[in-house]
């Protein structure tokens, strides 16, 4: 079998909701790439996510999947991951799910550094509510009713914030760029902790204006890092459209010990007068 | 013999750091290691240290239910906020206070109970051993009282203060003693307690016995925020669980609780979490989702005094309503709840079985009152074997259908869940409404067949006799859930003896109502008195939406947090009894 035709064994027969030219395909099947190209049995996959039009990748993969509510993917994916640490977990959704309503989930999933990758579909918008403001929209836009002067709060930085909360690995992808964003994927996929992407996801429908992001993603200039002050550093520098591993380091990822050396039992006794 | 033969009710009270916890904890291991049954409440303000704090005592030599009506001693180490627990502490002219002659200050609300007042110099006592403490010598006082053995007593000191070194244990024996020996010149106003048995008993909290029947039961896997009062539950299993290949995680908030384990249930380990009314709020959208994506899993509510932050450490059954109703839509779910300590084992273990077998998530109700007392009790009849779990998740092990339907229909409407692993059955479970396959539909159709399995489930297993105690028979029954069922039953049992039997229904399965089973149990029954710890007659509208009740209905529904006692119940059953006649 040819990498294409394995890549599409990854998906399912279910078809995508996606607007035409939504950034979310690319994802879709860069995901589809990631998974031929490790060779990753996909009844051993499971990918998670919350609500959005980004959260509807699960449905679209031939892996298992939970499509839970909004916000709370990473919860959802760390529990499985705990229980069954030989399965690759992943979790995925928008950023409206994984910076505002699921936030606090993604600081600590950050600090805890679990085995499991992260993708944020971020299109600076929420898509599934038809067009409302999300935290990584820059405070002038005013193209949705709900926040007529714009949100005139500074946008979330989600790699920096992500550095900051302790994660190991942090990367930025672009829809328009498949193979990088397929690289990027087999790389977190590899990582042996909480790696993180942000994948820049234009969504035609509600910010047409991102048709142009093509023209403004470049790639980081730089290697990746492993000291968290130098990616700091670069990452208050860039304008949040270069593209790239930005951080990887060797934090040891999170497990929990349990060997039997007990059995209820014993506990039954202790309560005995 | 009965529960009424004989009991001793004691209070110790003091201000945080005094010791009344300690004193009441090793008073109640040392009257069970001598034999007798009891229970130890607790009752502490709201600040984490320096507030006050009770241990409100009932020894006996036969099995005790819960609290009675009054108490017949209060020892105080001193009186600080005695205002706030003088209600929980009812005294009357027959009851002892023994107070510190260095407290002299008596305040009105403990005096005008007309209590005969003693007042000793334990300070002074105390000042008179190196090291001394005036709790110890509270305890020595009251063991000397109560005619508990003294060899008894200095095993359970040194036992529990065995990781505080020789001296200071030397200090507490001294200090025991020095109370022991204490010349008194009055008497309990209650009997000693005669005939201790040598029977198997086990002192537990309803915390510990909550955790270790969800053990029992299968649980593998715990995520769980701290939150008065169920922390103990879960500090009780975090070192545990992990010793029998589970693990517990301390979760960034409840959100993240409820949603990973439903994560780790999905994977098939078998999973809960345990919180109070604050954090089960939080959860209400995750258990919709586990009930939508036919999820098992078990939530273990110990109830504190609500709405809001409430009284977060104290009791109240004022949970039902969001135990039962907390979800948006049409979401059919368990709730349970266990009725005694040793029912907080079974209870739980059966609301695991229970959520495995119907996929779905289990909600047992628990309250402050049973999760943080502890209890001695008779030894429960051993589980036959606790460390094999039983495995009755319906599992697919193989895809026998193509595609594999996850949701499938069939009659008993419980479908196999495939577990990540198996080949050939992957499917995305969903919180959206779906196919059989989990394929997000919005088809009324599909909705309806969805809507109707998940509600079948529960309506087409066969509960068996475990949804209620049923005791007794006759044309008068009270009828009572949870906690409130220990103070109902001793009510009974003294209306027997004045020639007035009643009959007692406790239900334990709330949720999915029992109606069939219940009304069979009312037929005869022509006067009902509804017992609950709520303020706004939660159980009694509960009962009003699922059964037909008798003509004539009286409610006695008194929020937390004062305890329900029996000689309350007792009033009100003759209130009923007497209107008919
Ligand atoms: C608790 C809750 N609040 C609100 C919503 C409504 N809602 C659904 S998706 C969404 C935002 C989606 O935005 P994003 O996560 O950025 O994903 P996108 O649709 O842009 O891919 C919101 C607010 C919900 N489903 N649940
Ligand atoms: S609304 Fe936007 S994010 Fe949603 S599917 Fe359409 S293009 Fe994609």
């Amino acid at each position: 079998m040819n990498d294409l035709a394995k890549a599409k064994t990854y998906k399912s027969e279910v078809k995508p909701i996606w607007c035409p030219g939504c950034g979310d395909f690319a994802v879709l099947s860069a995901l589809t790439k990631a998974f031929a190209y490790l060779d990753l049995d996909k009844k051993d996959l499971a990918v998670i996510s919350g609500i959005g039009c980004s959260s509807r990748l699960p449905a679209y993969l031939s892996s298992y999947g939970f499509h839970g509510i909004h916000g709370r993917a990473l919860p959802v994916a760390a529990g499985l991951k705990l229980a069954r640490p030989e399965l690759t977990v992943i979790a995925s959704g928008g950023d409206g799910d994984g910076f505002s309503i699921g936030g606090n989930h993604f600081l600590h999933a950050c600090r805890r550094n679990l085995d499991l990758t992260y993708i944020v579909m971020d299109n600076e918008v929420y898509g599934m509510t038809k067009g409302q403001a999300s935290p990584t929209t820059k405070p002038d836009w005013v193209d949705s009713p709900l926040t007529p002067h714009g949100t005139g709060v500074r946008p979330f930085q989600p790699a920096a914030i992500a550095l900051a909360a302790g994660a190991s690995f942090i990367a930025r992808g672009f829809s328009g760029d498949p193979n990088g964003m397929t690289k990027l994927i087999i790389d977190a996929i590899q990582h042996p902790g909480f790696a993180f992407i942000q994948v820049l996801s234009p969504c035609p429908t509600y910010r047409p204006e991102q048709k142009l992001w093509k023209n403004q993603v470049s790639s980081f200039p730089h290697a990746p890092t492993d000291n968290p002050l130098e990616a700091a550093t670069r990452l208050y520098a860039d304008d949040g459209m270069s593209s790239g591993l930005i951080f990887q380091s060797q934090y040891p990822a999170w497990q929990q010990t349990s060997a039997v050396t007990a059995s209820i039992h014993q506990f039954e006794e202790e309560f005995i007068v | 013999m009965s529960i009424l033969s004989c009991t001793q009710s004691l209070a110790v009270t003091g201000s945080g750091g005094s010791g009344a916890i300690t004193v009441g904890n090793m008073l109640l291991q040392i009257a069970a290691s001598s034999g007798l049954y009891g229970i130890m409440r607790r009752s502490v303000g709201p600040q984490i240290r320096g507030g006050e704090s009770a241990a409100l005592l009932r020894l006996s030599a036969q099995p005790v239910s819960g609290p009675d009506d009054r108490f017949d001693l209060l020892l105080a180490f001193d009186w600080l906020n005695a205002d706030r627990f003088a209600l929980e502490i009812p005294l009357d002219s027959a009851s002892l206070i023994i107070s510190d002659s260095a407290h002299s200050e008596i305040p009105d609300v403990i005096l005008q109970s007309g209590a005969r007042v003693i007042q000793i110099p334990l300070q002074q006592m105390a000042a008179d051993i190196s090291g001394g403490r005036v709790n110890m010598i509270g305890l020595g006082l009251l063991c000397a009282l109560l005619e508990l053995p003294s060899e008894l007593s200095r095993t359970v000191i040194r036992s529990t203060l065995a990781s505080k070194g020789e001296a200071a244990i030397e200090a507490a024996l001294q200090s025991f003693d020095a109370g022991a020996r204490y010349e008194t010149s009055f008497q309990l106003p209650c009997p000693a307690l005669q005939g201790g048995t040598t029977a198997a008993r086990w002192n537990i909290s309803g915390n510990e016995a909550c955790a270790l029947g969800a053990l029992q039961g299968g649980v593998r896997f715990v995520a769980a925020y701290p939150i008065t009062p169920a922390t103990d539950l879960l500090e009780w299993l975090a070192p545990r669980i992990e010793k029998i290949g589970g693990s517990l995680l301390q979760a960034e908030d409840e959100l993240a609780s409820i949603n990973m384990v439903i994560g780790a249930s999905f994977g098939g380990v078998c999973s809960m979490t345990a919180t109070s009314g604050p954090g089960l709020s939080l959860m209400a959208e995750g258990i919709g989702l586990a009930i939508a994506s036919e999820i098992p899993l078990v939530v273990v509510n110990v109830t504190r005094g609500g709405p809001s932050t409430g009284i977060p450490t104290k009791s109240e059954q004022s949970d039902l309503n969001i135990a039962l109703y907390g979800q948006h839509g049409d979401a059919p779910h368990l709730v349970l709840a266990p009725q005694n300590i040793s029912d907080c084992i079974q209870t739980t273990r059966w609301a695991v079985q229970l959520a495995e077998i119907l996929q779905t998530p289990a909600i047992v109700l628990s309250d402050q009152f049973l999760g943080q007392s502890r209890f001695v009790i008779p030894a429960p009849e051993p589980v036959v074997d606790s460390d094999s779990i039983a495995r009755l998740r319906q599992i697919q092990h193989s895809a026998s259908a193509t595609p594999y339907q996850r949701y499938l229909i069939n009659d008993s409407a419980i479908s196999p869940m495939a577990l990540p692993g198996t080949a050939g059955c992957s499917y995305t479970a969903d919180g959206l409404e779906h196919t059989c396959t989990g394929k997000p539909s919005s088809i009324a159709t599909d909705h309806h067949d969805q809507l109707d399995k998940r509600q079948h489930k529960l309506t087409r297993y066969a509960f068996g006799t475990q949804w209620a105690e049923v005791q007794g028979s006759g044309p008068i029954a009270i009828l009572c859930w949870g906690s409130s069922s220990m103070a109902v039953l001793e009510a009974a049992e003294r209306l027997q003896q004045s020639g007035q039997p009643v009959k007692v229904i406790a239900i334990r399965l709330l949720a999915p109502a029992q109606t069939a089973a219940l009304e069979r149990e009312l037929q005869d029954v022509s006067q009902l008195l509804v017992v609950e710890q709520s303020h706004s007659q939660q159980f009694y509208r509960y009962l009003r939406a699922h059964y037909a009740l008798p003509a004539q209905v009286q409610v006695y529904a008194k929020p937390g947090p004062l305890a329900i006692t029996p000689g309350q119940i007792c009033q009100a059953l003759q209130a009923l009894s007497g209107e008919s006649i």
